[in-house]
């Protein structure tokens, strides 16, 4: 492995950090297994693509891929509503709920795009090229004042300073939102829903708004992926849970402080291990794309059993520390 | 303050478990009621509060508080009237927030969550006013996570949540039953100091039978879905436990075959 595909996964692993943001809010601060996320991240993708590729208005040409990127959040933010519609006044369980939408989702990515893929290649401008283009000047006109020549800026290294900035924006205004009074009950239903109930509060709402701001993220990140790797694919949403779940539980292994508002760093942390792991065992010869899918599959199955085997570990040792009477 | 009408509540209706949890329950409460409430396992006693609470809805019967009549009220709008504390510590709060965020959650209740911040700085003052009150210790903890804290410790701070916003209705549903008997005995006692400063109306349900005659000014015995006993006043105030006993065997029929009832 070399250096350049280190940076390649870094570059991979902020872009799909939001996801796995998004499946961090969903899953573990809701505590709703939500399967949307499969289809909203194609859903960002589909909906970034088709405005891109639109050619709207030449006025606003230099604003298209900003306004596209956050069209694809507010679409994706619509699905999640869709989900929690299903779940809290349709009464059907989160897993079918999700599966539904996702399933329904995929009609509608390829209503949006009007095709199975739609390239993003040369000739069409994204955030990514615009950045590169943007960081080019900069570094050229530094260098220039130092009697340099100009630099041309890779796109992968360009597609890096957009993840960075999104992230970063990702992760500040969820830390503001989760500490209004809003964000506070959100947090609380998926801890304990009957208080939140008790206190005043319909955990239908809090429900909803939860799976709509999970869903926004993954759309972003479906729209940034798009862009960075220049086409979406009706199909490219395949195993993005399971991605989602891996970072969450790496970020969760590193930095062992749960729930404060390090979580995300923590998360954006874990994808990009994650793509590092997995740009490391592509390298080995005999491994490919789909293997390591399967591979990821048993890892998480196993992390998530962990705290089985850790309570009934603790239970041995109480029992024989104890003697079984006083093991409740 | 508080009617109830004729309530009725089943179980799995229809099922062969079908359970008549509540066969028509009615009664007042007036403005600063205490009422304590006994009776055996099954007897409906959890169903009531939940039913006043609007955890599931009846059947028949009515609801009123403070003269709204709240029978079809979700849950969560009714929440602005009552204060509840459950018998698992667990239910009351949140075990991965902090107690100020509990805290911060709780003196809302009733209220419009805004996008404004979740607490203030006036909040934690007053916070750690209310936790010296509880003389635990927990002023000084205010970030610490509440799931480290004890049972004892979780139920003071729920009884402190339950209030801090000053219902209309307390209902506590035998919170002290699932604590050692010395925490359980500081729980009570903050339990009736609270409510005698706050003039809470209050029903509390209490499977030891010389805690419902030692608190509050009525008691109320329940059987098999029925109110059987409710005394309150000097006839309460004169009531032993054999009294009850005996007036337990009179009305239902039956000799007490459960010994959780038999105190402690
Ligand atoms: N959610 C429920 N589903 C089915 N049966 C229930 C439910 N809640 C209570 N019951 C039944 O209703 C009866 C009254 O229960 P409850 O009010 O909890 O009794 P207690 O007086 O011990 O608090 C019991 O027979 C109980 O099994
Ligand atoms: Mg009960």
């Amino acid at each position: 492995m070399n250096l350049g595909a280190i940076l390649q996964a870094i570059n991979l692993g902020l872009l799909w950090s939001i996801m796995a943001i998004g499946v961090f809010i969903t899953f573990r601060i809701l505590n709703f297994a939500d399967l949307t996320v499969e289809g909203s991240f194609v859903l960002g993708a589909a909906v970034v693509a088709r405005l891109i590729t639109l050619n709207l208005d030449p006025a606003l040409a230099a604003w298209i891929p900003l306004i596209a990127t956050l069209a694809a959040v507010l679409i994706g933010v619509l699905a999640g509503l869709i989900t929690g519609f299903l779940h809290t006044v349709l009464k059907i369980p989160p897993l079918l709920s999700g599966i539904l939408t996702m399933t329904g989702l995929f009609s509608i990515n390829l209503r949006i795009m009007g095709m199975a893929n739609i390239n993003l290649g040369r000739g069409i401008t994204t955030l990514m090229d615009q950045a590169a283009g943007g960081l080019s000047n900069v570094t050229t006109g530094i260098t220039g004042l130092f009697g340099g020549s100009a630099v041309d800026v890779v796109s992968r290294d360009a597609s890096i300073a957009v993840g960075l900035v999104f992230v970063i924006i990702v992760i500040m205004a969820l830390k503001l939102f989760f500490n209004t009074e809003i964000g506070y009950v959100i947090r609380a239903t998926g801890d304990n829903e009957a208080m939140v109930k008790a206190q005043g509060v319909s955990t239908n709402r809090t429900k909803m708004l939860g799976l709509a701001l999970g869903n926004g993220c993954v759309a972003l990140s479906g729209a940034l992926v798009a862009q960075t790797q220049g086409f979406a694919d009706v199909n490219m949403g395949m195993g993005t849970i399971v991605t989602g779940l891996a970072a969450v539980i790496i970020g969760e292994v590193i930095f062992r402080d749960k729930n404060s508002h390090r979580v995300f760093i923590a998360v954006v942390f874990g994808a990009i291990l994650f793509f590092i792991i997995r740009a490391f065992v592509l390298s080995i010869p005999w491994m490919n794309a789909n293997d390591f899918r399967g591979i990821t599959a048993i890892v998480i199955a196993i992390a998530l059993a962990i705290p089985m085997f850790r309570e009934k570990f603790n239970f041995r040792l109480k029992k024989a520390a104890f003697g079984s009477k006083e093991v409740e | 303050m508080l009617v109830c009408k004729d309530i009725q509540k089943t179980f799995d209706a229809g099922s062969a478990t079908e359970k008549k949890a509540l066969q028509g329950v009615s009664f007042e409460m007036k403005e600063n009621d205490f009422v304590t409430i006994i009776g055996g396992n099954g007897a409906g006693k959890s169903t009531i509060l939940n039913a006043i609470a609007g955890v599931f809805p009846v059947e028949s019967g009515n609801i009123l508080i403070d003269d709204n009549d709240v029978t079809r009220m979700p849950e969560f709008s009714r929440a602005k009237y009552i204060g509840r504390v459950f018998q698992d510590p667990r239910m009351g709060t949140v075990p991965n927030m902090t107690i100020e965020e509990n805290l911060a959650i709780a003196v809302r209740r009733g209220k419009r969550r805004t996008l404004r911040w979740g607490i203030t700085k006036n909040e934690r003052e007053v916070f750690c006013e209310y936790l010296q009150t509880l003389g635990l210790g927990l002023e000084n903890r205010l970030k610490a996570k509440v799931s480290t804290l004890s049972g004892g410790q979780r139920q003071a701070l729920t009884l402190l949540m339950a209030t801090i916003q000053k219902p209309l209705i307390l209902l506590l549903d035998e919170h002290t039953a699932a604590l050692d008997p010395k925490t359980a005995k500081s729980v009570l006692e903050l339990t009736d100091r609270i409510v005698s400063e706050n003039k809470l109306t209050t029903m509390m349900v209490t499977h030891n039978m010389r805690d419902a005659l030692k608190c509050g000014n009525r008691l109320m015995m329940m059987h098999e879905g029925n109110i059987i006993l409710d005394v309150q006043g000097d006839e309460k105030a004169g009531l032993t436990v054999p009294d009850l006993l005996k007036m337990f065997e009179q009305a239902s029929g039956e000799a007490i075959a459960n010994d959780r009832m038999l105190l402690s």
